[in-house]
């Protein structure tokens, strides 16, 4: 039945973290930026939020929620909104800990979901972009190779968050015909952590490129064992978790302009009473909403259990698009203002670039 | 929840709609674009008669159920028939955008006298008249004028696009809702809408419009010379209150934005299944999920129509579950109409380009769509017009402040 309203618990999910985003996040995305470092106590506190852990099993000591795209993607938006990087940082032990909790066979589910229950947070990772202008994810050059009764992986891997202090990480390889998952420790030899990489945006979340050199790992690394794993729809959460990401992100730009439109005078009067400005926040506004709703349609297809390749891909190229058009829009609108470091908008507009070309960095 | 998938029952009823968009609409669809003032009436018959078991009856007596989901049901048949051919499913005998005025400002009583009709006898329409020579999205400055003489209204002025308004005022036994005012020193608050019954003398079609597109539509021009209508023909309050007449017309657009938008939509999918049949049939299938520039670039125009359409769908979707839900919808109506009508414009024309010559034959419907198209940025208020709403909403401005 078509219905556009969230569950009485989406809706507090989405408002708790909005305010903490608005409250905690935004103050310290600027200085977070600028230095490249991620107080841990902020991460902790997300942390404490419960964002991962309420999924957890309870044999595993988390809350034993019922995990559910659509309640990932409203809380995605509300901690970007805050700020991208901080929200990403935050999240990425969701990399390996759902992937597990989702394909893992049991020993896996044993062995690593109690990590995502502790009260302190846990940095785990996972390596799926490769350092080549035209990847994507139909085409992995990293591979496992079978080698007695376990493999062999040899790659490169970029964009991969909180590499350095991960105790594990999943490495994404061809592995035959079909792309597989393979958890290795941290420290595992052959696996070689490169410098933390500079980038244009997202300059306060750490991210690593890998090196997989004759990696030998055991059969048991393998996620889902013998059965493997269903790589198409691990793609789509990461896609439909950077689509409401974006849009948090986007939120965050138009909202900004607006403000700064509706105080800013010109010509004896607010910029926004003329209509070339009030007309690109209409636009903005438009696309924000679309975008959301493409998120939410893929994002209640995952929770029914259906394919969603198709549908998480048109959200996140459509949401990846609206969003850099949005905060440069939001640039703009605040004019030379907009290009000075003092305001927030000329960082929204760095980090909204990214979306277009990361993948793998969040899931829900 | 959060979901976007109709249910058994409805998507069975949308499933009629499509066959009827198939086999009914399409064959017929060149021939009344070509003949443009010709009346398809072997299609109005079918229509009417099928009306009932298709759910299209519109009327005062609607169970509780049928309310909570009028709106989408109303736009998801307006995305299929509108598939078929958009100014056939303008055509359609129904209470159209008179009915909507009706029942958006009409009361109980008005609804059930003026509705009624739809249930029984001939084919019938329903018209609104409110664009006028000298003012069309600046509604409010309105100059047709009802003036109270005993106990009669008797309307002076001229309306043009008034879309069925022929059928409503002269070939059928329908109505017109006029809009006009009452006292002009009142400017918004004295506009109000006022219901004149076919053949009422006074009234006259002086010109039925020709046309880029939709021309099996009838766009008529009438003019009212001191026609007499009962005092009861004011939807709802006759009085002059601030806020009062020009509401009732707004809230009549939070209504038919969302259809507009499901027109715009369901020419927009026909347009990208001729595109995506005529690729398939020349081994050329759209993939999803490579990087941008592994694709080709056919492939990156195609995919770029397909999720602008369904982004306007999502926002057309929704703006109609407001309005079911009881919830207030003007700024998300306005928002899906924005978008469909641009989004639709936009992708019909490179549908035509995609094409290449074959795009711009008429030996395709491709092309009539395009043209077709393009009105759903128009009536119901323009791109323009709409985003000036948004723009007011989201910065809580007044129209004084902000236009």
């Amino acid at each position: 039945m078509i219905s556009f309203e969230l569950t009485e618990e989406q809706r507090m999910i989405s408002q708790t973290v909005e305010a903490f985003a608005r409250e905690e996040i935004r103050p310290a995305a600027r200085t977070a930026d600028e230095s490249g470092q991620i107080p841990p106590e902020l991460v902790q506190k997300i942390w404490e939020l419960g964002l991962v852990r309420s999924v957890i099993p309870e044999a595993s000591g988390g809350d034993g929620g019922q995990r559910s795209a659509v309640t990932g993607v409203v809380a995605a938006e509300a901690l970007a909104y805050g700020d991208l990087s901080i929200a990403i940082h935050a999240l990425v032990p969701r990399l390996l800990a759902y992937p597990v909790l989702e394909m893992g066979d049991q020993a896996q589910r044993a062995r690593y979901l109690p990590l995502f229950a502790q009260p302190g947070f846990c940095a785990a990772s996972a390596a799926l972009t490769e350092p080549r202008w035209d990847f994507d994810i139909f085409s992995i050059a990293t591979t496992a190779r079978g080698s007695g009764s376990g493999y062999i992986l040899n790659g490169e891997k970029c964009y991969v968050p909180l590499a350095r202090e991960s105790e594990f990480l999943i490495v994404f390889a061809s592995c035959g015909p079909a792309v597989e998952g393979f958890i290795l420790p941290g420290g595992c030899p052959g696996l070689v952590v490169g410098e933390r990489e500079k980038n244009m945006g997202l300059k306060a979340l750490a991210t690593y490129g890998l090196t997989l050199k004759d990696c030998a790992v055991p059969a048991e690394a393998r996620l889902g064992g013998e059965r493997g794993i269903n790589f198409n729809r691990l793609m789509s959460e990461q896609k439909v978790a950077a689509a409401a990401m974006a849009v948090g992100v986007a939120r965050s730009a138009f909202e900004y302009a607006r403000d700064y439109a509706l105080q800013r005078r010109a010509f004896g009067a607010p910029i926004a009473t003329r209509q070339a400005i009030a007309f690109m926040l209409a636009e903005m506004a438009i696309e924000i909403d679309a975008s959301r709703l493409l998120a939410w349609e893929a994002a209640s297809r995952l929770d029914k259990g259906e394919d969603a390749l198709k549908e998480s891909y048109q959200a996140k190229n459509y949401t990846a698009s609206a969003v850099l058009k949005i905060c440069d829009n939001a640039v703009q609108i605040l004019g030379g203002h907009g290009y000075i470091r003092e305001h927030p908008v000329e960082m929204w507009l760095r980090n909204a670039r990214g979306f277009a070309m990361l993948e793998g960095l969040t899931t829900v | 929840m959060i979901d976007f998938e109709p249910d058994h029952d409805l998507q069975r009823r949308i499933d009629a709609y499509r066959i009827v968009a198939r086999q009914i609409m399409r064959p017929i669809s060149r021939e009344y674009d070509e003949n443009e003032h010709a009346r398809p009436t072997k299609f109005y018959e079918l229509m009417w008669a099928g009306r009932a078991q298709a759910g299209l009856e519109v009327g005062p007596d609607k169970g509780a159920r049928s309310n909570r989901m009028r709106t989408l049901f109303t736009i998801l048949a307006a995305e299929e028939l509108s598939w078929g051919d958009v100014g056939l499913f303008l055509q359609i005998p129904n209470p159209g955008l008179g009915g909507a005025a009706v029942m958006a400002a009409g009361t109980p009583q008005q609804k059930e006298r003026f509705l009624k009709r739809f249930s029984e006898g001939n084919p019938k329409w329903a018209a609104m008249a409110i664009t006028e020579p000298g003012c069309g999205s600046d509604s409010a400055a309105i100059t047709t004028t009802a003036r109270r003489e005993g106990d009669h209204w008797v309307i002076n002025g001229t309306k043009i696009f008034c879309t069925g308004g022929k059928m409503a005022a002269e070939l059928s036994e329908g109505f017109v809702v006029v809009w006009a005012t009452v006292d002009k020193n009142a400017g918004r608050a004295g506009i109000k809408p006022f219901v004149v019954e076919h053949h009422t003398p006074g009234m006259s079609v002086v010109r039925v419009e020709n046309k880029l597109g939709i021309r099996v539509s009838d766009t008529a021009a009438l003019v009212f010379e001191d026609c007499k209508i009962p005092l009861d023909n004011v939807l709802g309050s006759p009085e002059v209150k601030p806020e009062g007449g020009f509401k009732d017309a707004m809230a009549t657009f939070d209504a038919t934005r969302p259809i507009v938008a499901a027109m715009a939509i369901g020419v927009g999918r026909a347009a990208l299944d001729f595109v995506r049949d005529f690729l398939s049939e020349r081994n050329m299938e759209i993939r999803y999920g490579l990087s941008p520039q592994r694709l080709t670039a056919i492939e990156r125009d195609f995919m770029e129509m397909e999720v602008q359409l369904k982004a306007a769908r999502l926002l057309a979707w929704r703006a109609a579950w407001l309005l079911d839900n009881g919830q207030r919808n003007s700024l998300e109506a306005s928002m899906a109409k924005a978008k469909a009508g641009l989004a639709v414009t936009q992708i019909t024309q490179k549908a035509v380009e995609l094409l290449g010559p074959l795009g711009y034959s008429r030996a395709y419907l491709l092309e009539k769509w395009m043209r077709d198209a393009k009105i759903n940025d128009i009536f119901e208020g323009t791109q323009q017009i709409n985003l000036l709403i948004i723009a007011r909403r989201i910065l809580g401005y007044s129209s004084k402040d902000l236009n």
